[in-house]
């Protein structure tokens, strides 16, 4: 339910004298519908509502974050935050000014064509139950779901400088699983990894989507699972299909090339970067096919925007050029701490958190090879699609990933799948050893919405593109 | 705001017809966060938060809906209302849960735990002195926390404690790093100088230059907070009862019968220390301690009643995710003093990092060394490692290499604020194995 904030009104409520005062009111809904072995097990409705007062004193910000939005109550939490700075400024860790949060005007929308209310609750769960039955192709799939989950964002700043942005966002989720099992052989098929089907796009992706179809593969290839070799091991080549990419670009590159982590924010949680300050513009982090972009415009990716939440403009940008390491993943404030070139990615999960940096839609650029050429140019390898298993050090250096499906690489063929697909690496080493790119054919939107990080604890949301890529001689291994 | 959760939840439960059941849950808390980088205040706010989910039933159809509570109770009303209806509405498209689980009336419960804590405004002049002279990085989270749960049958909850904790990491120029909790309920400011000086006298270890591990299988102690990562995977993929029927639990093998964990392995559901609540969001309420294994034995797993239903498993109240709660491991007999000694020649790990099942089937889980983590040779600690990468099954680990449980438990409280500050800890021993797999 939405009331009707006069957020300007309110800014003119606040009397404390801060250097700068900013108002972010955040209203979101989301619907998660769910059918598991044949019956519904969510039809969901969540929202939340409320308006975070950030204030600048002696160069330390104070936030304030409330669901109460009468005047009074912001009046009294300005007043609170105002307090809260003004103690912490004796000892910030940096003394900022009001160019750490710049003026800006100016509105956002998702592109799409039907809203979420275009699809009744009683189809989407007609739908749900399609897939389910399809997901369901044999006994032995033990357990199968189908999901959908619809999430409205609306969005306004307004500042005591100037700044004031409205951004609308409609995005959807939408998941497959099958699990195969044989005693305590057991196997898991998901539709593009958990959860990596996440756009900013209508209902109509569903129309677009042939979802029976995919249901069924989805379905088949957990059966097929069940009865596979396992993986190799040994020092292999490989293909990593996009809906893997997604998180080898994100943990391998998104979390070390945030800036407030160099500068050593994260350390206590999530972690520290082997990237330094001074490796921008000098450090080679990846072969020349490597071209890696923060890019807020793509249409229907999950993290597209028009602002970030401290009022920076969003725009393209290219981080890693040619291989070569030439931007940070850093919002003004980072800008201003760091000296580093960055771009608009300073972000909250809602308006109960502080702004931080945050990945957006980080993209691996197409290259020039066809999917066939890929898989051509390999004599001994694996092809492997959809992650099940994360994890990288504190540095994001090593890392390892496990994935759903595999297929055997032979002489430049795809020949018979294999269970329990992973590797792991290093992330420079393995990034220098990208061999070729694939181009814009096998090039595959996704993202999640599960991108964990800051303290406090914020999940967001966060796309990543990119085609199918060849690494050389990497450490692959099975399971058990 | 139990006066408020409780009218705004019965002005709701008079709006119902015959024949519908609703269920009221409630979250909140008011809190103060301070964020520290190098000693000094990199953010600072307050949050205030409270939202209330309603479980509509109707003939046979569950719907839920949630919404944030402004604290005008007017709006918030309105709020309700407004999902009620939207509720009756869809109850009307939806397909039928034939697994629905009814409220019932069977219990009702007050607990609330006030504290002496630190004042929002004493908060920063309290602990910036102490850390002052160390690179100290880390999150001051502090205030009340509360959970309700009603129904329209009459029953009732109320949770409500004040807490705070401060968790940091302390810093050597070469980038090692001791971590630490100091958490509770009352603040003593000697008490709080004095735990801040153990970890800064632990830094001294650290200044050693690190080695470097090569990949194999090493003695490996794990202090209490390692072993309550471990613990905590269990309740993802793990001793969840409909996870083990939905064929995604690291604990198929020892349901089927053919492994069993260490004999001096044993582990409880246990309210009994009050760390979290004892109702769960349908306002079930569990007995006080719940064996799950039992000398290496998978007695219990988490049974839900929804499980129940699907299952014919009886339910024993776990929560709707069938997640632990509250999970105790008993204590053993090696002492802290000996540990070092019991190594001989290996790993000593007080903490591991970013944990994932890598073959949940087979038990095997990866992860990280991560803060003060050394080398151990001929009973001497000889220096801190590099990062190291392991993969083991904690069939291994918690199973056939588990060579001794330390005498003591340690409560390593839940610290995560994703969804907000959430009550609760994990209490555990540490463990010594006789061999754990380091990958890379």
């Amino acid at each position: 339910m939405r009331s009707d904030i006069n957020l300007d009104n309110l800014l003119s409520c606040v009397d404390v004298p801060a250097q700068w005062i900013g108002l972010r009111e955040v209203y979101e809904s989301s619907t998660p519908r769910m059918i598991r072995d044949g019956v519904p097990v969510s039809n969901h409705f969540a929202s939340t509502h409320g308006i975070m007062i950030e204030v600048l004193v002696d160069g330390q910000f104070g936030y304030y974050g409330t669901p109460d939005m009468s005047p009074e109550s912001i009046s009294k939490a300005a007043e609170k935050a105002y307090y809260q700075a003004k103690l912490a400024s004796r000892s910030s860790t940096f003394h900022f000014d009001e160019s750490a949060r710049p003026a800006h005007r100016g509105s956002y929308k998702s592109p799409y064509v039907k809203s979420r209310t275009e699809l009744s609750a009683g189809n989407m769960n007609s739908l749900l139950l399609d897939a389910y039955k399809h997901l369901k192709v044999s006994d032995k799939i033990v357990s199968a779901s189908s999901l959908c989950n619809i999430i409205e964002t609306e969005f306004r700043f307004v500042s005591s400088n100037g700044s004031d942005i409205s951004q609308s966002f409609l995005m959807l989720e939408f998941d497959l699983r099958a699990t195969a099992a044989d005693g305590t052989n057991q196997q898991t098929r998901t539709f593009g990894g958990m959860r990596g089907n996440c756009k900013q796009i209508g209902v109509e992706f569903l129309d677009q989507l042939e979802i029976i179809a995919q249901a069924s593969t989805v379905g088949e290839q957990a059966l097929e699972l069940l009865n596979a070799d396992e993986c190799p091991t040994g020092d292999l080549d490989i293909v990593i299909a996009p809906d893997q990419m997604m998180l080898q670009i994100h943990e391998s590159i998104g979390h070390a090339l945030e800036v407030d982590r160099i500068l050593g924010d994260e350390r206590n949680y999530a972690g520290w970067s082997f990237v330094k300050l001074e490796d921008f513009g000098k450090l080679q982090y990846g072969s020349d096919v490597m071209n890696i972009t923060f890019d807020p415009t793509v249409s229907s990716e999950f993290a597209s925007y028009g602002y970030d939440d401290g009022g920076l403009e969003a725009k393209k940008e290219y981080l890693i050029k040619d291989g070569l390491l030439v931007r940070g993943l850093g919002g003004q404030e980072s800008q201003i701490r760091s000296g580093v070139p960055g771009v608009a990615n300073f972000r909250s999960s809602s308006w109960n958190r502080a702004p931080i940096d945050r990945m957006a839609n980080i993209n691996l650029e197409p290259g020039e090879n066809t999917f066939e050429e890929l898989i051509s140019m390999v004599e001994n390898g694996v092809y492997m699609e959809s992650n099940r298993s994360w994890s990288i050090d504190d540095y994001r250096n090593k890392f390892q990933f496990g994935c759903e499906y595999g297929r055997l690489i032979e002489n430049g063929k795809l020949t018979k799948t294999v269970k329990n697909p992973n590797y792991r690496g290093v992330s420079t080493p393995f990034w220098n050893n990208l061999k070729a790119v694939g181009d814009m054919n096998s090039f595959g939107i996704y993202g999640t919405p599960n991108c964990g990080k800051g303290e406090p604890n914020q999940v967001i949301r966060v796309g990543h593109a990119s085609p199918a890529c060849l690494f050389e001689k990497i450490q692959v291994f099975g399971g058990a | 705001m139990k006066q408020a959760f409780n009218q705004l939840s019965e002005k709701l439960f008079s709006f119902l017809k015959p024949g519908e059941y609703l269920v009221a849950s409630f979250y909140g808390e008011n809190s103060q966060f301070i964020r520290f980088n190098a000693a000094t205040i990199r953010q600072t706010g307050l949050v205030d938060d409270g939202s209330l989910t309603l479980k509509y039933m109707y003939n046979g159809r569950t719907c839920t809906g949630e919404f944030v509570l402004s604290g005008n109770a007017d709006i918030d009303l309105a709020r309700g209302k407004q999902q009620l209806e939207r509720m009756r509405k869809e109850s009307r498209e939806i397909p039928e849960d034939p697994f629905q689980v009814v409220p019932s009336n069977t219990d009702s419960s007050n607990e609330i735990t006030t504290a002496n804590g630190l004042s929002r405004e004493d908060a920063a002049e309290a602990i910036l002195p102490v850390i002052s002279g160390v690179d100290f990085v880390g999150i001051w989270s502090s205030g009340k926390i509360f959970r309700g749960n009603s129904n329209n049958l009459g029953q009732n909850h109320w949770f409500e404690t004040e807490s705070f904790s401060l968790d940091y990491s302390l810093v050597t120029p070469e980038h090692q790093m001791v971590k630490g909790c100091f958490a509770g309920t009352d603040w003593n400011q000697n008490e709080f100088e004095k735990y801040v000086g153990e970890s800064k006298n632990k830094l001294t270890l650290l200044n050693r230059k690190p080695v470097k591990v090569k990949t194999g299988k090493y003695r490996t102690w794990f202090e209490s907070a390692a072993v309550a990562d471990f613990l905590g995977m269990f309740s993802w993929n793990g001793i969840s009862e409909a996870s083990l029927r939905q064929g995604c639990s690291g604990f198929g093998r020892m349901r089927h019968g053919d492994t069993l964990l260490s004999t001096k392995f044993t582990l409880s559901e246990d309210f009994r220390k009050g760390y979290c609540p004892k109702f769960n969001s349908d306002g079930e309420i569990s007995d006080s301690r719940l064996t799950l294994i039992n000398s290496g034995e998978l007695k219990n797993t988490l049974v839900s009643s929804r499980s129940e239903k699907e299952y014919g498993v009886k339910s024993n109240f776990a929560a709707s995710g069938e997640y632990l709660r509250s999970p105790v491991m008993e204590a053993g007999r090696l002492n802290q003093n000996d540990v070092i000694s019991k190594i001989n020649t290996g790993l000593y790990l007080s903490n591991i990092h970013y944990l994932n099942w890598s073959d949940n089937a087979a038990g095997r889980i990866t992860g990280l060394t991560r803060y003060a983590c050394f080398w151990v040779e001929k009973g001497e600690i000889v220096a801190p490692i590099e990062t190291m990468r392991f993969d083991d099954t904690f069939y291994n680990f918690f199973g056939k290499e588990l060579e001794a449980v330390e005498d003591r438990v340690s409560v390593n409280p839940e610290i995560e604020t994703y969804g907000g500050r959430e009550p609760g800890a994990i209490t555990c021993p540490g463990i010594l194995v006789g061999s754990f797999a380091l990958t890379l």
